[in-house]
């Protein structure tokens, strides 16, 4: 390869490049920049494998320093895209330089960067407030602050960022000031953790808060002693980084085969020679769909096409389950249902939504339904069936099915067989359970 | 030949899988739900990482960043989910990102029915984003076309660098219905174009050029520096190189110079921003997909895409039958509109009919084709009739059938 014809990598002196920094006189940003410059070349780091992240405001304009990889997107959104970044390869060291506007907006990104521990550092570059927009406040401004936003003072209780990343799951936890000699090595350090890092670095904005507030280096100062949040290094622990757990529990399932084919071959004759509409109109956590399932299977093994669309409410538990099923010997385009053949009604939820099915049928159709359900209008004809009549006793949730299996006797779409085999094949965990409730529907239909 | 008993997620999965899907993120949203479940299970077993996003914001910007080390990124969701994946829509655009994004259209506006089917997302996705620039957009009619189309995403996405989605609808993704296995058919997925590790030429002169400033630098060896916003012509997809790869590279959603840097430069800025159309609409013709039946006669032309394609096609199935000259043309694109494919459709038919479960966002489109085009050669344009339907029912076969009109 070339390589061999380069010289080899020279130690780097620095990973920033020749381009000035651009911002004002005095702005913390330009120290946190040369601070994390000195941090990676301390750790002599290969710029192919550092991504450095930002988002929007004037610490955005960060990542165009550096002699790095480099993602600069959306406000507030530094750190979702570190956490696809490493996520997708943890072998990344993925550096966010976000300020405290980002912080506000990004909340829950960092809230579950935190709680996952996700081996991403951040690094906030906290002046108190929006720089790029005209001094705005943030959500790290100190209460009773003048900012462009705040004219008679700051009423918002700041955020104390490193307190709630600490007690939700991030590894390393530091608090410190632009200002600090050691803050090129706590960052070298936080790069180095293997999980979540966040360092709230703050620092003065001289175009806005500095003048807003008369609010120098001392004052910075003075507000960390006295503001009630803790400061320095806050939390350093051992806790498994996310990304390679993610990676490790994966690996337990690695060369399994993916979502495999199921292919049906048909075992039973069909006895269809046209579309036919069916539906199942029941109540949810009746097994409603389970029942429709089953005979959308039998179809197929029966060499029919077949659909099948449920409807039942958000609730899944509670409410109606109304399955439509449509059979034919022949392709099925159109899916919708504008009058059943056959409807099973078992149940008042199911009622309510298939009315307008039941004034539409003709006596050419046929309703399936239990005797609570015997006087409901419709010119439908009428199969009465009494699900108690069979050897099985009956419980919420066989009951869609026996009544189901009943009618599938009646209308004689396919073998009763082939309901027997779907239930087999396809719903093998209820096989024992189900399997004597499709017998035991004979003796629900009136000798033929 | 075999037959499988299948809904349109685990087709919309499989594909993606098939097509080498390695990451997923998204966020729990009926009816895009059950691909997310499918993508979290499965990605593992293949060496690919699925997750489960704090919100829709997160599960886009996951994928947007996952993307740019190479993975091959999917994400999916609903109308209320794309609404919260408007702005990063947008960076994936500027920046020029490789993602699948599948819409399963439910009703809207906001939480609208979150289990009913509708197809109101047609215009929205083609202009969500600030500044309205182009993306590619696909419709499946069919459990097989689920399976066919992502994969035709994929390979789109990757070769043109760019977010395409895929429509389908709750319909499709949640019903069950009967595939003929041989209706599986695959796609060849292309990659994105990427820089050589080396570059060529004279390795010394060019080599150390640094990416980040544009000019040389002894510390870079040649592989390490390219330019990743280089693009000539206007229209080509610029060569990237992943995180972590050979080369040093930018991503941004500023505008930007070729080096990746911010720039308010007009020349720059302008080229830049015709370069994100030109790179797609210059390209359309290679973008059409649809599928038309000919009636031996011309006289009228059914048009529909999704779910709604399949009542159509039932329609003209049917007209043919009783002998009306009734053709009918399903469309897999949609974005950008299939024009050619269109005016070769409706050339010589009296009447096109088009029905949408929206108030006829793609009757506008029909519109505008066929007015401009008879505009500009001079002919009567066919009367256009849009079936519109937003009450959470199918447009049934017997809708187009009755716009048929008198033959």
């Amino acid at each position: 390869m070339a390589i061999a014809l380069e010289p080899a990598l020279k130690p780097l002196t620095t990973y920033k490049n020749e381009r000035p920094d651009p911002f004002c006189p005095g702005c913390g940003h330009t120290f946190i920049l040369n601070h994390l410059d000195a941090a990676l070349t301390k750790l002599q780091l290969d710029p192919r494998q550092v991504v450095l992240v930002t988002d929007i405001g004037c610490v955005g304009l960060s990542d165009q320093y550096f002699v790095t990889n480099a993602f600069h997107g959306l406000h507030g959104r530094s750190v979702a895209y570190a956490t696809g970044i490493k996520l997708a390869n943890p072998d990344l060291k993925v550096i966010v330089m976000m300020g405290d506007g980002g912080l506000g907006i990004g909340g829950t990104h960092i809230l579950n960067a935190a709680r996952r521990n996700i081996g991403i550092t951040v690094l906030v570059f906290n002046n108190f407030n929006f720089g790029m927009t005209g001094g705005e406040h943030s959500v790290t401004t100190p209460m009773g602050m003048i900012t462009a936003s705040t004219r008679a003072g700051n009423l918002e209780n700041p955020l104390d960022i490193c307190a709630t990343v600490a007690v939700n799951g991030a590894g390393y936890v530091y608090r410190g000031t632009s200002f600090d000699r050691d803050l090129p090595d706590r960052i070298a350090e936080a790069i180095a953790y293997e999980g979540f890092a966040l360092l709230d670095i703050w620092e003065l904005c001289t175009a806005y808060f500095v003048v807003n507030n008369d609010f120098g280096r001392k004052e910075l100062m003075a507000t960390l002693e006295t503001i009630g949040m803790q400061a320095g290094l806050i939390q350093k622990r051992e806790v498994r980084e996310y990304a390679r757990g993610l990676r490790a529990q994966g690996a337990q399932v690695f060369g399994q085969p993916t979502l495999p084919l199921r292919p049906i071959e048909p075992l039973f004759p069909a006895r269809l020679d046209r579309k036919f509409h069916l539906i199942i109109a029941g109540s949810a956590g009746a097994k409603v769909r389970s029942a429709a399932q089953a005979t959308g299977y039998a179809g197929v093994l029966s060499g029919l096409w077949v659909t099948q669309a449920d409807d039942y409410p958000t609730t899944v538990k509670s409410g109606h389950s109304v399955s439509e099923l449509i059979f034919s010997p022949e392709e099925i385009r159109y899916t919708g249902i504008s009058k059943p053949d056959a409807l099973v009604l078992l149940s008042e939820d199911g009622l309510g939504k298939v009315r307008h099915h039941l004034a539409a049928m003709t006596p050419e159709d046929v309703l399936v339904t239990t005797p609570e359900f015997a006087d409901v209008p419709t010119r439908a004809r009428k199969l009465i069936l009494n699900p108690q009549v069979g050897s099985v006793r009956i419980t919420r949730t066989n009951r869609s099915l026996i009544v189901t299996a009943a009618a599938l006797r009646h209308l004689d779409l396919f073998p009763i067989a082939a309901l027997s085999e779907a239930v087999r094949r396809f719903q093998p965990r209820f096989a024992d359970e189900n399997l004597p409730v499709i017998e035991a529907s004979a003796a629900l239909l009136p000798d033929r | 030949m075999p037959r499988e008993y299948v809904d349109g997620a685990t087709a919309v999965a499989r594909g993606a899988l098939r097509a080498g899907c390695t990451f997923f993120a998204g966020y729990p949203i009926s009816p895009a739900t059950p691909i997310l479940l499918h993508m979290l299970r499965e990605l593992p077993k293949v060496g690919g990482v699925g997750i489960q996003a704090e919100d829709e914001i997160a599960a886009i910007s996951m994928c947007i960043g996952a993307a740019m080390t190479g993975a091959r990124a999917m994400t999916a969701t609903s109308g209320p989910g794309i609404s919260l994946y408007s702005e990063n829509l947008g960076l994936a655009i500027m920046g020029e990102v490789p993602l699948v994004i599948v819409d399963v259209m439910r009703m809207g506006p906001a939480t609208g029915g979150a289990t009913t089917i509708a197809q109101g997302d047609v215009q929205f996705v083609r202009w969500g984003t600030s500044g309205g620039y182009p993306i590619i957009a696909l419709a499946p009619s069919s459990v097989p076309e689920c399976y066919t189309l992502v994969q035709r995403a994929f390979d789109l996405a990757e070769r043109f660098r760019s977010p395409v989605f895929l429509l389908p609808d709750k319909e499709l993704i949640m019903s069950m219905s009967t595939v003929d296995i041989a209706e599986y058919v695959d796609v060849p997925v292309g990659q994105r174009p990427l820089v050589p590790p080396v570059p060529a030429g004279n390795g010394a002169q060019n080599g150390r050029i640094n990416a980040v400033t544009g000019r040389p630098d002894p510390r870079l060896r040649p592989e390490e520096t390219y330019l990743p916003y280089d693009f000539d012509p206007i229209d080509a997809v610029p060569p990237t190189s992943p995180f972590g790869g050979p080369h040093i590279t930018r991503f941004t959603g500023s505008s930007h110079d070729e080096h990746g840097f911010l720039t308010k430069d007009p020349v720059k800025v302008g080229r830049l921003n015709e370069h994100l159309r030109a790179k797609i609409e210059n390209h359309r013709h290679e973008l059409e997909f649809g599928l038309l039946n000919r009636a031996a006669a011309t006289g009228v032309l059914f048009v529909g895409y999704g779910t709604t394609a399949r009542a159509m096609r039932e329609a003209g199935d049917r007209a043919r039958k009783a002998g009306l000259p009734v053709s009918d043309l399903t469309l897999h694109t949609l974005w950008p509109v299939p024009e050619r494919l269109i005016l070769e459709a409706t050339a010589g038919q009296r009447r096109v009919v088009i029905g949408e479960l929206n108030h006829g966002q793609y009757a506008l489109e029909l519109e505008r084709v066929l007015y401009r085009h008879a505009a500009q050669n001079g002919l009567k344009p066919p009367e256009i009739v849009s079936i519109q339907r937003v009450d959470g029912n199918l447009i049934t076969p017997e809708q187009f059938l009755a716009e048929i009109g008198n033959f």
